[in-house]
């Protein structure tokens, strides 16, 4: 039987469609993405927290979903909405439906709607406080729900998807090669990953580059940290604005004046820009796809990036030890920064991909030649 | 990195005729790139010997050359040119194999012309076989398992390295005949000593069978800076075995998890890398394992491709201009994205919200004999392309599109009775054919689960279930019924694309009764945008799709508008041609100042692309979608009178229900079409037609025959491109014709005409305003009459017909024009006996040889003809003189039975040839030997000449033998025709016709002792007789014609071989209008 659902957007548009996943209703911030695979990574990445996406593309779950394609242990998205879920799953790697894996989430999702016109009016408006009701919902309680949402600006969401407890991570990259259990004896690298909301796929590719990782919660401290004796810090991605994590940035603060490598993404490279003293806007409907382009200011090189980011880093306000390395050739806005004077950089979009394209997979073999290179010059230092 | 300024000219190489695997999509890719690189400042040279493309139009380049694809003849071009670098990759394989040829034999080096976008090493790693294969294994990448092998022990010993089953190719055999798959010993010993004995180098292949693996195909383009973009992914609905050309395929590919689909965008790229494309757009194949996931790179091509075509049309990221910009040494990041407006650039991957379709279209109905069922070797002779927003509506778009009279998913086999049925729908399953998806659905219907199908298939179960939710929803409707086809169900039912005309079959009503129901609950589809970006950003670039959602983003303007139907998808008989005449419709309507919209389907061609109009809407040309198009955007104007059949077929129900169709009216066009009215025309006229009759059963048409006598013309009444047309000699053929012919006329009359036996045909083709004519040229062709005029050589000017003559053909055809009220373009069909003037039919509307006397007289036609048509009179435009030109151009057909073994390759009245070429030189002789170089015959200049005619042919046997005794031939004749040429005086040694016993003139074929073959036949008996001739002649590629009239041409050019001259377009143009 196919029950009815409604979305609503702040300004009053409303969607009829039909509920393809769980019941009830949820608020968020709408924004949509344009990548045309990955709909189970992009649902499980908890930069998602507090949003509901659009994915662009018509046909969604397709393939099924499975245990290997999650960027964390559950669905983060607020809901999801679609023009088309599909009917069957087709994939040799399929273990279960995308339906079953939405109401199993409790992910509440509209199909069947006409999400160009959604987009075209994020892309007009900008982001969209939203709301998904299923069942017979009555338009104008959506529209009222939907504006109730305050916004994700000045939102410190790090904090809400983070890890209660620090974890060791040791599992590498499982697809198209052997999956490959890390052991501690050997890796050489000890990298303490700050989580504000860590994609999977970032702990996988630095264990294939023998990185032994621990990963903490957002709000540990610098000493603890310090007192781990990190080869190299690392600062993930994750949701919400950046400003309100003045925690984070303390710490950060801390960390460059030792030397220790530090490498940030997304949110983490916007909290390093804060560190450093730059500010952070909030764009009109951010960036959300995996088709975006980013020039290397260095060699020229033009690199095909997914994106998932609603805050940028000012180019305007960055301090004089810190250099702009990328720009997205999109809209000219500031995509990477690396310090003139200590081994910090920071890319703003998603090199460990998951979903997207690995163009810039090199930027982790940057992380690691930083580390090797403070531990030449600090065992010199001890001999 | 900017461009290059250390080159100034640019030689590019176009695809030649139009055969199967290689179409018009080269003329889209060649007509961008030379934009392109006009638009940079360089100075474009062009060759190409198909006149009918855009890219040979005299703007399109500094200098054009319609001259043979064929390295001596570039040579010579290269010699007066001197161009700076040479761009192979546009043109198709022709175009990198005659780039390979000039670098062979040393003629890119000895004038300095340096190759760009792929080198010489490029092309050969992707094209060997074993370069590839080594190539990829380095890179870490798999290829399917191959062995080669020369004797049966060898294959027996090596074929455990591949498996069971084992697919078995011989070498260099026609179409691949010989091989076949083996699941055991027994089969592999029975069919490599078969394919051993068939190789004419007793070579095999041996490969791992990879039937049933799903196939992907990635297109990529990369910069000299090593940026390497994916521009789409294609999935084919059909699994591995069936050739990509021939495949239903699907952007962008559904099957894929990001894990998959970003492992075969790295492949890609490090194929790229490795082969060394330096710059440009490439194609690479993938098959993939549906159980394990195991990928293997088929192949690649260094070139843009049918599937780049494809990919630009479905994404709107036009790679073959970017490509042609890359060569000349920019990078991605310095060019911008044409259809953001220039927001976006062109390094990025294009993000499409919509599913884009692609059907091929096949004519196996042309072919009789020929092997239907799809395999490796590519049959179709076009394609459909259309968008939906969901994958049952662009499929649904797609097939009620192609024209093949179905308008979704009709049925076929509507119930098994029994195990033979049930057997058959298992086999069109298994192998499939041109319908396999009606099929699917079939079975569908009689209860096959998905599992069922997928067994049987391989198609990926995602595929299937769209297409079984179809099946259900027709169900729905049936149940429904007419009265219970509420807004709900219609809603549903034209969101999954389901057509009205369609629905109207299920409920048994008429099509203008589901249209009027779903108008009265004012269901009408939208139009989006394509935009690369899925509205990631805003564009102002009108290329539109239907669909039925929420918003319209049509936004038409109020601007005086021309909408032009174009052509659909290409088949034998509508091709190119008729969409060179599109778009110059819409170039000159722009020109004058309209709004010009373009409304196709066909991916392949120029007036797809997004802005050769100022709206394109990529639509199927169905009376519901044109009308609904009608509606949108009500266009002061209709054309229905360029684009072929298609169009025309809808003229008139379009305007019954309001279409302004401008030019020539329905009303006309159905009077030169109706045989009654028309023959009452032709006598108030006082015209002379052939001898005919009009017969609705057997008996009838053979009491009617003596009143026309023999040979006669049997036809349906209403045909296309000679469909289903025979020449019958007596009252037999006649009869067994009528018999058969029953299921093709449905039981409307056929047609009876008095054939015009050695008859000189000829064409006519003029634009009319409606008061004066402008004749755009006579043809005169080269074959007699009985070969369908799409068939047939000809020449402009007329080689052998005498002045006054040619002033009673103008006469003739200014009179029609203006009995007919034409205005616009028209063509007429004579034929000449003993000095008499008979009128074979007259076609108020654009024909196939448009494009060819434009490029022969210098005057554009069918702009004129458009222009005409919105009211600028012949004498406005300044165009009221003929003009006859001081040199010759003659048209030769190009045909494609080296891809139908089995198939009789005789000429006759029905169309068989896939494309054309024109060669132009000052003698007949030097035209036609440029045309026949052009169209692949490579014309021998000395040896034996056998000589096989029939009796009526017997006297110009002796000419013919003159003639090529002259050229220093040896004859050999068969007896009957021996003794005629020995009671001329011409000596000959005779051979034996197959029934006359051993050795034979079929043995002499195959010892190689015949250059050249001259066989003309007559009635059933002795074509069927004369078969073994002539396929043997297409098996080992000898020179064989089967008229006497293309004989004696072919004397004439052997003589112009060896000093042909090559023209500058321009030049000509010039000459001719001075």
């Amino acid at each position: 039987m196919v029950t009815p659902a409604v979305l609503a957007l702040q300004d009053g548009t409303i969607f009829d469609g039909t509920s393809v996943g769980a019941d009830g209703k949820t608020i968020g911030e709408v924004v949509f993405n344009t990548a045309m695979t990955g709909y189970q990574e992009i649902l499980t990445d908890p930069s998602y927290c507090r949003q509901i996406v659009t994915l662009t593309y018509p046909h969604i779950g397709n393939t099924g979903t499975n245990s290997e394609d999650m960027e964390s242990s559950r669905t983060h998205a607020s809901g999801l909405i679609i023009r088309d879920s599909s009917m069957v799953n087709s994939s040799w790697r399929s273990e279960r439906s995308f339906s079953e894996f939405l109401r199993q989430g409790g992910t509440v999702a509209i199909a069947d709607i006409d999400t160009r016109k959604l987009t075209r009016i994020i892309r007009e408006k900008g982001a969209q406080s939203g709301c998904i009701m299923t069942g017979d919902a009555n338009p104008d309680t959506a529209v009222a729900h939907a504006r109730k949402f305050p916004g994700i600006a000045g939102m410190d969401l790090a904090k809400i998807v983070t890890t209660n407890a620090p974890y060791q991570w040791c599992y590498g990259t499982f697809f198209g090669r052997r999956p490959r259990i890390l052991s501690r004896r050997i890796a050489p690298y000890h990298v303490v990953a700050y989580d504000f909301g860590i994609k999977r796929n970032i702990l996988r590719l630095l264990s294939d580059l023998d990185c032994r990782m621990t990963v903490v919660p957002a709000k540990t401290a610098a000493d603890e940290v310090l007192a781990m004796a990190p080869d190299g810090i690392f600062l993930s991605n994750g949701p919400g604005d950046p400003e309100p994590c003045v925690y984070a940035i303390a710490a950060i603060r801390e960390f460059l004046s030792t030397g220790i490598p530090v490498f940030g993404i997304c949110l983490g490279h916007q909290l390093l820009g804060l560190a450093a003293g730059a500010s952070t806007i909030k764009m009109k409907f951010g960036h959300h796809g995996a088709n975006h382009p980013v020039q290397d200011l260095a060699t020229g090189k033009v690199m095909i990036t997914s994106q998932n980011h609603g805050f940028a880093v000012d180019e305007s306000t960055l301090p004089d030890n810190v250099r702009a390395t990328h720009r997205s050739l999109f809209d000219g806005s500031l995509q990477g920064i690396e310090f003139a004077d200590r081994p910090a950089f920071s890319f703003q979009g998603h090199p460990e991909a998951s979903p997207g394209p690995h163009d810039l997979k090199a930027l982790f073999d940057r992380f690691i030649l930083n580390m090797d290179a403070r531990k030449l010059t600090t065992r010199r230092a001890v001999i | 990195m900017p461009k290059r300024t250390d080159i100034d000219s640019v030689l590019i190489i176009g695809a030649g005729p139009i055969v199967i695997g290689q179409a018009c999509e080269f003329d889209y890719s060649g007509a961008q790139a030379c934009k392109a690189l006009k638009e940079e400042g360089y100075r474009v040279i062009l060759v190409n010997s198909n006149p009918a493309t855009i890219m040979t139009d005299p703007e399109m380049a500094d200098a054009i050359y319609i001259e043979p694809v064929h390295w001596t003849v570039v040579q010579q071009i290269i010699e007066k040119e001197r161009p700076d670098a040479l761009l192979p990759t546009m043109g198709g394989q022709t175009a990198l194999n005659c780039a390979l040829d000039l670098a062979r034999e040393g003629v890119l080096e000895k004038y300095n012309v340096e190759m760009i976008a792929a080198s010489r090493e490029a092309i050969d790693m992707a094209e060997d076989r074993e370069l590839f294969r080594e190539a990829m294994t380095e890179i870490g990448l798999e290829v399917a398992k191959a062995v080669i092998a020369h004797t049966l022990e060898e294959a027996l010993q090596k074929q455990p390295e591949i498996g069971f089953p084992t697919i078995i190719r011989p070498s260099f055999t026609l179409g691949g005949s010989g091989g076949g798959i083996a699941y055991n010993r027994e089969e592999l010993e029975l069919i490599v000593g078969h394919g051993l004995e068939m190789s004419p180098t007793n070579e095999v292949l041996l490969e791992e069978s990879l039937l049933g693996w799903k196939e992907f195909e990635m297109e990529v383009v990369r910069d000299r800076n090593d940026n390497c973009i994916i521009v789409c992914a294609i999935e084919n609905v059909d699994p591995m075995g069936v050739h990509t050309g021939d495949s239903i395929t699907v952007a962008p590919a559904q099957t894929l998890t990001d894990k998959e689909y970003q492992r075969l965008r790295n492949a890609s790229i490090e194929v790229l890398r490795k082969i060394g494309v330096e710059t440009g757009g490439s194609n690479v194949q993938f098959a993939i394992n549906p159980e394990d996931g195991r990928v293997l790179v088929i192949e690649m091509n260094p070139r843009v491709s049918r599937s780049s075509a494809l990919a630009s049309k479905a994404t709107g990221f036009p790679i073959a201009k970017i490509a042609a910009k890359l060569a000349i040494g920019y990078t991605l990041d310095e060019l911008m994205n044409d259809i953001t407006g220039g927001a976006t650039p062109a390094s990025f991957e294009p993000s499409i919200d919509y599913v884009v379709t692609k059907i091929p279209r096949f004519t196996f109905e042309k072919f009789r004999g020929a092997n239907d069922r799809l395999t490796t070797q590519m049959k179709s002779v076009g394609e459909i392309m259309a968008i939906g927003r969901t994958f049952q509506e662009s499929l649904q778009k797609a097939m009620r599109g192609l024209e093949t009279g179905i308008t979704g998913f009709d049925e076929i086999t509507t119930t098994i009775e029994n195990e033979a049925d049930r057997d058959r729908l298992r086999d069109e399953l298994r192998m499939p054919g041109a319908d396999r998806l009606r099929y699917v659905a079939d079975a569908m219907r009689l209860g096959y689960s998905i599992d069922d199908v997928a067994r049987l298939t391989r198609i990926d179960p995602w595929f299937l279930a769209q297409i079984e939710d179809l099946m259900a929803t027709e169900q729905q409707i049936q149940d429904a019924g007419f009265s219970g086809l509420n807004a709900t169900l219609l809603r549903s039912a034209k969101r999954k694309g389901f057509s009205d005309a369609r629905m109207a079959n299920i409920l048994g009503v008429a099509e203008t009764a589901v249209r009027k129901r779903r108008l009265e609950h004012h269901l009408r589809p939208v139009y989006k945008r394509v935009d690369t970006c899925a509205a990631e950003f805003s564009t102002t670039t009108a290329y539109l799709y239907s669909t039925y959602e929420e918003e319209c983003e049509a936004e038409p303007s109020d601007r005086p508008k021309i909408m032009i139907l174009g052509g659909g998808p290409n088949r034998i008989g509508q091709g190119i041609e008729f969409d060179y005449c599109c778009v110059h419709a819409a170039m000159a309507l722009r020109e004058s100042g309209y709004e010009t919209i373009m409304v196709n389907c066909n991916p392949e061609t120029v007036s797809t692309d997004y802005d050769t109009s100022d709206r394109l809407y990529f639509e199927s040309l169905t009376f519901e979608d044109v009308m609904e198009l009608i509606h949108k955007e009500k266009p002061k104007g209709v054309i229905v009178q360029f684009g072929g059949q298609t169009p025309l077929k809808l003229a008139r129900d379009l305007e019954a229900a309001g279409a302004p169709i401008i030019g020539t009216t329905p009303n006309s066009i159905d009077l030169a079409e109706d045989r009654r009215r028309f023959q009452k025309l032709v006598d108030s006229l006082g015209l002379k037609q052939p001898p005919n009759r009009t017969a609705s059963n057997k008996a009838e048409a053979l009491a009617l025959s003596p009143e026309v006598g023999f040979p006669l013309v049997v036809r349906p009444s209403y045909v296309l491109g000679g469909r289903a047309m025979e020449v019958v000699h007596n009252q037999d053929d006649l009869a067994s014709y009528m018999d058969a012919a029953i299921d093709v006329s449905n039981n409307s009359p056929v047609l009876l005409d008095r054939f015009l036996d050695l008859a000189i045909e000829v064409d006519v083709d003029c634009v009319c305003d409606g008061e004066h004519v402008l004749i755009g040229g006579i043809m005169e062709h080269i074959e007699q009459a009985g070969v369908h005029s799409g068939d047939s050589g000809c020449s402009l000017p007329p080689f052998s017909l005498s002045d006054e003559i040619q002033r009673e053909l103008i006469a003739q055809s200014i009179k029609l024009a203006k009995a007919l009220n034409v205005v616009g373009l028209m063509n007429v069909q004579f034929a000449i006996q003993n000095n008499v003037v008979y009128l074979l039919e007259v076609n108020p509307r654009a024909s196939r040889t448009i494009p060819f006397v434009s490029k022969a007289i210098g005057i554009p036609l069918a702009k004129i003809a458009a222009r005409v048509m919105v009211g600028e009179s012949l004498a406005q435009q300044g165009y009221v003189n003929q003009r006859i030109p001081g040199y010759f151009s003659v048209k030769e057909a190009v045909f494609p039975f080296v891809k139908f073994p089995g198939v009789d390759p005789i000429l006759g009245p029905e169309m068989k040839s896939t494309g054309e070429v024109m060669g132009i030189g000052r003698s007949f002789g030097e035209a036609y030997a440029k045309a026949q170089l052009a169209s692949g015959v490579i014309l021998p200049r000395q040896g034996n000449a056998l000589l096989s005619v029939r009796d009526r042919d017997k006297d110009g046997a002796v000419e013919l033998a003159r003639l090529l005794v002259a050229c220093g031939f040896d004859i050999v004749a068969t007896h009957g025709t021996a003794q005629h040429l020995a009671a001329a005086g011409i000596s000959c040694r005779r051979a034996n016709k197959v029934r006359e016993g051993r050795p034979h003139i079929v043995d002499m074929i195959k010892n190689g002792e015949i250059d050249l073959i001259v066989n003309t036949t007559e009635d059933k008996q002795a074509i069927v007789e004369s078969q073994s001739i002539r396929s043997e002649a297409v098996r080992r590629g000898v020179t064989y014609y089967t008229t006497v009239a293309a004989g004696v041409a072919t004397c004439k050019a052997i003589e112009h071989l060896d000093n042909v001259e090559v023209n500058r377009l321009q030049d000509l143009h010039k000459e001719v209008a001075a």
